[in-house]
């Protein structure tokens, strides 16, 4: 317990450093996130909508969240050298797979009734997707999210080993900051995760029409993409 | 071990070795026995102990959960509290009582699978229809042989998906450990860090994936095995 608030005394002492780390962390996450974003949701949602594809959004995706985050830190080090890059490339690599599946699948699953309907309405593709296939596909799509971006934050302490910053400097020097400070940026790096997911759960809430708004769940750190998940 | 990159020899597997090429495959060859093996065995066992362990546990706490609801806050919060805290951080936290030792690995690797595991057991057992459960009644069977003989095998599905990504995640964590506690195949990673050796932590790095990506597909094989009547759709393949 003394070690707690010890840990406490540390976040409060040494509040600069955390924030100059925090912000490092949040920087490199919210670049992987984003970059992680740009590249998956919309092809997960166009192969989604075309219905084509399966095989790279569910198998190789699949085989991507089974990619140990370290290795492929280490390998993007071996390549591409210390520093942010390296270490945004190997995140957004591992952001990427939950995303697209999620994306690809929310987009699929939509009931083809709504879809003939809309069609039947007179709508484009184009309309179709933006008003039909898009809101309905949101809660899932918005999992892939929360689920990657939790990810990405957690992952992000690894990139102290390969120079990329953030709160793993804290993490990996227990030398230098003692218990205290390895619990202490333990906790910042859990409230971070924690805000993450709330921070997407938030978006989720305020992008989705208020026609289909039940109560957004909690995060599940089940990284089980819902679509390919239990018998549910 | 001799991790030193700078092996007293002539030709061209010394000179790719010096000048730190991104592979060197003759290092990898002669290191393959003393370096790359040993660690990719330790790294299947500290696996393998640590998901049956996790396995165990959190089938227990599942069954007891099921029975009795109350059951399942406590375990849920505590799994879900030791799940938020960061892999390097848990494992130096645990050696001031476990030492440097495989035990404070498997300690924190077991505690990092109970929330999937507990979850996906969980869900699988509740995921049997009512009309089933009706239907089981009905025939006379006991509390026990509902659970045994309805409940379970519709558990399976759900219960293999969660072995998939307890497994999956077992890997990858157990690759951090090696900061700790020099086992498995993190520690050639960290191990070449300290002087920038490409090949070693490529290599390795590779090796990790390769085992994930293997055991992820194993265990696809056994989830389609296990539960062939589970259609091919719906399952993640």
């Amino acid at each position: 317990m003394s070690t707690f608030i010890d840990a406490l005394q540390f976040i409060v002492e040494r509040r600069e450093l955390l924030l100059e780390k925090t912000w490092e962390h949040l920087v490199l996450s919210g670049a992987a996130i984003g970059v992680a974003l740009l590249i998956a949701v919309p092809l997960g949602v166009v192969l989604g909508h075309l219905h084509r594809g399966s095989f790279i959004a569910i198998n190789l995706s699949n085989v991507g969240r089974a990619l140990p985050s370290l290795a492929v830190i280490a390998i993007g080090l071996g390549f591409l050298g210390f520093g942010f890059t390296n270490v945004l490339v190997a995140l957004v690599v591992l952001a990427v797979p939950p995303i697209l599946t999620n994306a690809y699948v929310a987009v699929d699953e939509v009931e083809p009734e709504a879809v003939e309907a809309a069609r039947g309405m007179g709508m484009t593709p184009w309309q179709i997707l933006r008003r039909i296939e898009l809101p309905l596909a949101l809660p899932l799509l918005f999992a892939g999210i929360r689920t990657a971006a939790v990810y990405v934050v957690a992952s992000a302490t690894l990139a102290a080993i390969a120079g990329g910053g953030g709160l793993g400097e804290i993490l990996f020097n227990q030398a230098s900051y003692r218990v205290e400070g390895l619990v202490g940026a333990a906790i910042v790096v859990s409230v971070l995760a924690f805000a993450a997911d709330a921070l997407f759960g938030g978006l989720q809430r305020l992008l989705t029409p208020r026609g289909l708004q039940t109560t957004v769940p909690a995060f599940e750190p089940d990284v089980v993409p819902a679509g390919t998940a239990v018998g549910r | 071990m001799n991790q030193e990159p700078v092996i007293p020899d002539f030709g061209e597997a010394a000179s790719c070795v010096a000048e730190n090429r991104y592979f060197c495959p003759d290092w990898v060859r002669d290191n393959w026995g003393s370096v790359f093996q040993p660690a990719l065995i330790e790294h299947v066992k500290l696996t393998v102990i640590a998901v049956v362990v996790g396995f165990v546990i959190a089938f227990a706490a599942a069954l007891v959960a099921h029975r009795y609801r109350i059951a399942e806050q406590p375990f849920a919060i505590f799994s879900a509290i030791v799940y938020t805290i960061p892999g390097i951080a848990l494992f130096q936290l645990l050696v001031p009582f476990t030492g440097l030792s495989v035990l404070t690995v498997e300690v924190a690797l077991v505690g990092y699978t109970l929330l999937i595991l507990f979850r996906n057991i969980l869900e699988g057992l509740r995921a049997a229809p009512p009309e089933v459960l009706e239907a089981a009644r009905g025939m006379g069977l006991t509390r026990r042989q509902t659970l045994l003989r309805v409940e379970l095998p519709l558990a399976l599905p759900a219960i293999v998906a969660g072995l998939r990504v307890a497994t999956v995640s077992t890997i990858a964590l157990a690759t951090i450990a090696a900061f700790v506690i020099p086992e498995g195949l993190g520690q050639p990673i960290f191990a070449a860090l300290r002087n920038y050796f490409k090949t070693e932590i490529i290599t390795a790095g590779v090796l990790a994936i390769l085992l994930a990506v293997t055991a992820d597909l194993l265990l696809v094989l056994a989830q389609r095995l296990l539960t062939p009547w589970a259609s091919a759709r719906r399952i993640a393949t």
